[in-house]
C-alpha cells in the first residue's frame, strides 16, 4: 500500500511537469487551432539557456525567471518569423512548419550545446519527507508546487485581466477583434510568447530528473499530447487534470502492469482511445465544422 | 534558320532518368550502388507517403513505423520459416498494407491535427514495441540477414555489359530495387490518374462536397492509406534486405521524418516528386556535412559539431523555407519553370493556346 501511495506522490510530481507543457499547447492551440509540435524541443532550448546561466555562477532562483522572460521573447520571434508568414495556410502546412522548427531547434541545441548529457542541479534536495506514511522528495514537492504556481497564474492572466481577454477575443472572434481595435496578429505572437515562457517551465523542472541532452523532451512531449488530448485541446483547465491523470496513470501501469519500457506506449493508447471514444476530451466543447 | 517552337516534352526527361538509373551501377562501384538502392527506397515509400498526405490529404509521421512492420515481416519469415527473400518482399507489401488499412479506421475519426499527433505517438513507440517480443524480433539485438545472392542470368547480363565484371549482392539488390521502384511508380502513375486519384482529391479539396457527390469518402481514405502502407512495407522489406539487418533502432522517429520532409522537398501530390524527393533525404546530410569538413576555413570543431546536428539543422530550415516558399516543391518549381519556358519559345503570339501554367497545389 505504501509503494503505491508512492507511486501516486511521483505520478502526481511528473503529472504537473506534463501539465505544464500541455498548457502551453492548449495555449497555442486556442490562439490558432494548430498543435504545437516543436513546444518540446522550444522548452529543452530554453533549460539550456538555464543551464548556461547557471554554470556561469548566476543563482537558481534569478536564472528561472530571467530564462522563462528570454522565453517568452523567443516564442514571440519565432511567431513573427516562422509562423507569420503562413498563418493563413491549412492545417497541414502548418503542422509541417512546426515538425520542422522542432527538427531546427533540435540541431541547433546539438550543435550549440553538444549531445553529451549535462548533469542540471536543483536547488531542492532529493531527500524525503513523510507525509501520511508516504515518502515524497522536496524535488517532487517542488516540481507540485512550481507546476501549481505557473498554472494558476496562467489561469489569473486569461480570466482576470484585459490582456487576458484580449488574448481570448483574438483567438475566438478575430474578425470582430480587429474591427474593435485588437492587433490580433501580435495576439498571436504573445500567445506564442507565453507557451513558450510556460513550456520552459516543465523544461526546467524535468531537466533535474532527467538528465539535460538536446532529446530530453522528445518522451515528455507524447505524456503532454497525451495530457491535452485527454483533458479536451482547447482546456486549460483540462490540460492541468488530464496532465495529473496521465502522469497518475502511467506510473502506476508502468509500475504494476507493463514495465517502465512501455509507459510509452500507454501515453500512445490514452491518445489513441480518446481520439476514437471521445475526441473532444474531459473537458473541451464540441468542434462545430463549417460546410 | 527554323527556330525550337517547343521545348522537348517533358517524358523525354523521364526517359532519360530511367536510362540513367539502369546504367548506374555498371559505371559506379558496389558501395556506391549501394547508397543509390536507399534512394530508390526512399522514393519507393515516399511516393506511397505521397498517395496517403499530397492526394488523400492525410497527414502519416509514423510511416517508419510501417517500414519497420515491413522490414520485420521480411526478416522473420526469412530467418524462421526460411522462406526464399524475393517471395518475403511481396508478402511484407501485402501484410503491411493490411496494417495500414486497419489504422486507416480509427484515423477516419480523426481531423488532420489528430492524425499528425497519433501518427507521431506511433512513431516514437515503435521501437520500443518491436524491443518486447524477444522471441520473435531478436529485442535489441536485432536480426542478421544475409546478403542474397544474384541469380545466374543476372550475373552473365552484368558480365556481358561490364565486360567480365562479376555482379555483388549490393548491386544485385540495386536492380531489385529499381525494377519495384518502376513497377510501383507506374502502378502510382494510373492511381493518381483515374477514378480513385480524382476521388481521393475531391476528399483533400472538399470533403463534403465530395461527399455529397456521391464519392465514398470512407472507403477511399482507408485505401489510401492500406496503398501507401503498401509501399511503405515493401519498401522496408528492401531497407532490412539491402542494409543486412534490422533492429529497433534502424526505425526512429527521424526516419519518420525523413520521409516527410522527402515527400515535401519533392513536391506533395506529385508522382515524380518522390524520386527529387528520395535522392535529396539521402544524399543532403552526406554531401553537406562532407562540403563542410573539406572547407579548411572552418574550424574543426564547428565541423564535428555540424557532422552531428548539420543534418538536422538543414531538414528543418529546409522545411519551413520550402512551405513558406515554394509549397509545391522541386518539382513545383520545375514545372512553373517549364511552362513559362515553353510560353517563351512559342512567342507572344499564340499564348492563348499555351498551357496554363499549373495551379498551385494548396496541402
Amino acid at each position: 500500500m505504501q509503494e503505491f501511495v508512492q507511486q501516486v506522490v511521483s505520478g502526481i510530481a511528473s503529472g504537473g511537469i506534463f501539465a505544464s507543457l500541455a498548457l502551453a499547447l492548449v495555449l497555442i492551440y486556442n490562439a490558432m487551432g494548430l498543435v504545437n509540435f516543436a513546444q518540446g524541443e522550444m522548452a529543452m532550448f530554453a533549460t539550456f539557456i538555464a543551464y548556461t546561466l547557471i554554470s556561469h555562477g548566476v543563482n537558481y532562483f534569478i536564472a528561472f525567471p530571467l530564462t522563462l522572460g528570454l522565453a517568452f521573447i523567443g516564442g514571440v520571434l519565432v511567431e513573427r518569423a516562422v509562423i507569420r508568414p503562413v498563418e493563413r495556410a491549412p492545417v497541414l502546412t502548418l503542422v509541417i512548419v512546426t515538425l520542422g522548427l522542432a527538427t531546427l531547434i533540435n540541431g541547433a541545441a546539438g550543435f550549440l550545446f553538444g549531445y553529451t548529457p549535462n548533469y542540471f542541479s536543483s536547488p531542492f534536495s532529493a531527500h524525503t519527507v513523510n507525509i501520511f506514511g508516504a515518502f515524497a522528495s522536496y524535488q517532487d514537492l517542488s516540481v507540485i508546487a512550481v507546476s501549481g504556481i505557473v498554472l494558476v497564474a496562467i489561469y489569473l492572466l486569461l480570466q482576470r485581466t484585459t490582456l487576458g481577454l484580449t488574448l481570448r477575443a483574438a483567438a475566438h472572434h478575430p474578425e470582430a477583434s480587429r474591427l474593435l481595435g485588437v492587433r490580433v496578429s501580435w495576439m498571436l505572437a504573445l500567445g506564442w510568447g507565453l507557451a513558450s515562457a510556460v513550456g520552459a517551465v516543465s523544461g526546467i523542472m524535468v531537466a533535474p530528473i532527467l538528465l539535460l541532452e538536446p532529446n530530453m523532451m522528445q518522451t515528455i512531449i507524447i505524456y503532454a499530447f497525451a495530457a491535452a488530448v485527454l483533458g479536451g485541446i482547447d482546456s486549460p483547465l483540462g490540460a492541468v487534470v488530464g496532465g495529473l491523470i496521465v502522469g497518475v496513470t502511467v506510473n502506476l501501469v508502468g509500475a504494476y502492469l507493463v514495465g517502465g519500457d512501455l509507459e510509452l506506449a500507454v501515453a500512445l493508447a490514452i491518445i489513441v482511445g480518446v481520439l476514437v471514444v471521445k475526441p473532444n476530451g474531459l473537458f473541451g466543447r464540441a468542434a462545430a465544422r463549417n460546410v | 534558320m527554323s527556330r525550337l517552337r517547343n521545348a522537348p516534352p517533358l517524358y523525354f526527361l523521364g526517359v532519360i532518368v530511367v536510362l540513367f538509373f539502369i546504367g548506374l551501377p555498371t559505371v559506379v562501384t558496389s558501395f556506391q550502388s549501394s547508397e543509390w538502392t536507399q534512394v530508390l527506397i526512399f522514393a519507393i515509400v515516399i511516393m506511397g507517403l505521397n498517395i496517403l498526405v499530397g492526394y488523400s490529404g492525410q497527414i502519416s509521421l509514423g510511416h517508419g513505423a510501417l517500414m519497420a512492420v515491413g522490414a520485420y515481416t521480411c526478416a522473420i519469415l526469412i530467418h524462421r520459416y526460411n522462406v526464399d527473400y524475393l517471395i518475403t518482399i511481396p508478402i511484407a507489401g501485402l501484410l503491411t498494407g493490411v496494417v495500414g488499412f486497419v489504422l486507416g479506421i480509427p484515423a477516419l475519426r480523426l481531423s488532420a491535427l489528430y492524425l499528425a499527433l497519433a501518427t507521431f505517438a506511433l512513431a516514437v513507440v515503435a521501437p520500443s514495441l518491436i524491443k518486447r517480443p524477444v522471441q520473435l524480433t531478436g529485442g535489441v539485438q536485432g536480426i542478421l540477414l544475409s546478403p542474397p545472392d544474384p541469380p545466374q542470368f543476372a550475373k552473365d547480363g552484368f558480365g556481358a555489359v561490364t565486360g567480365g565484371l562479376a555482379m555483388t549482392s549490393d548491386q544485385w539488390m540495386y536492380y531489385v530495387s529499381l525494377v519495384l521502384a518502376l513497377l510501383l511508380f507506374w502502378f502510382a502513375w494510373n492511381l493518381v490518374r483515374h477514378r480513385p486519384g480524382r476521388a481521393m482529391r475531391a476528399i483533400r479539396d472538399r470533403e463534403v462536397a465530395a461527399a455529397s457527390s456521391g464519392i465514398n469518402v470512407a472507403a477511399y481514405k482507408t485505401l489510401a492509406f492500406g496503398i501507401s502502407a503498401f509501399y511503405a512495407g515493401i519498401g522496408g522489406a528492401l531497407y532490412g534486405l539491402s542494409i543486412g539487418f534490422v533492429s529497433p533502432d534502424t526505425f526512429p522517429l527521424a526516419l519518420s521524418f525523413q520521409l516527410l520532409v522527402g515527400a515535401v522537398i519533392g513536391g506533395l501530390a506529385s508522382i515524380t516528386g518522390p524520386l527529387v524527393g528520395g535522392i535529396f533525404t539521402f544524399w543532403l546530410p552526406i554531401v553537406s556535412s562532407q562540403f563542410v569538413a573539406s572547407q579548411p576555413w572552418i574550424p574543426a570543431g564547428v565541423a564535428a559539431a555540424f557532422k552531428n546536428a548539420g543534418p538536422q539543422v538543414t531538414y528543418g530550415a529546409l522545411l519551413i523555407l520550402i512551405m513558406i516558399f515554394a509549397p509545391n516543391g522541386v518539382v513545383g518549381l520545375v514545372t512553373v519553370g517549364y511552362a513559362r519556358l515553353q510560353a517563351r519559345l512559342r512567342g507572344a503570339g499564340d499564348r492563348g493556346s499555351g498551357q496554363m501554367p499549373s495551379d498551385p497545389q494548396t496541402v
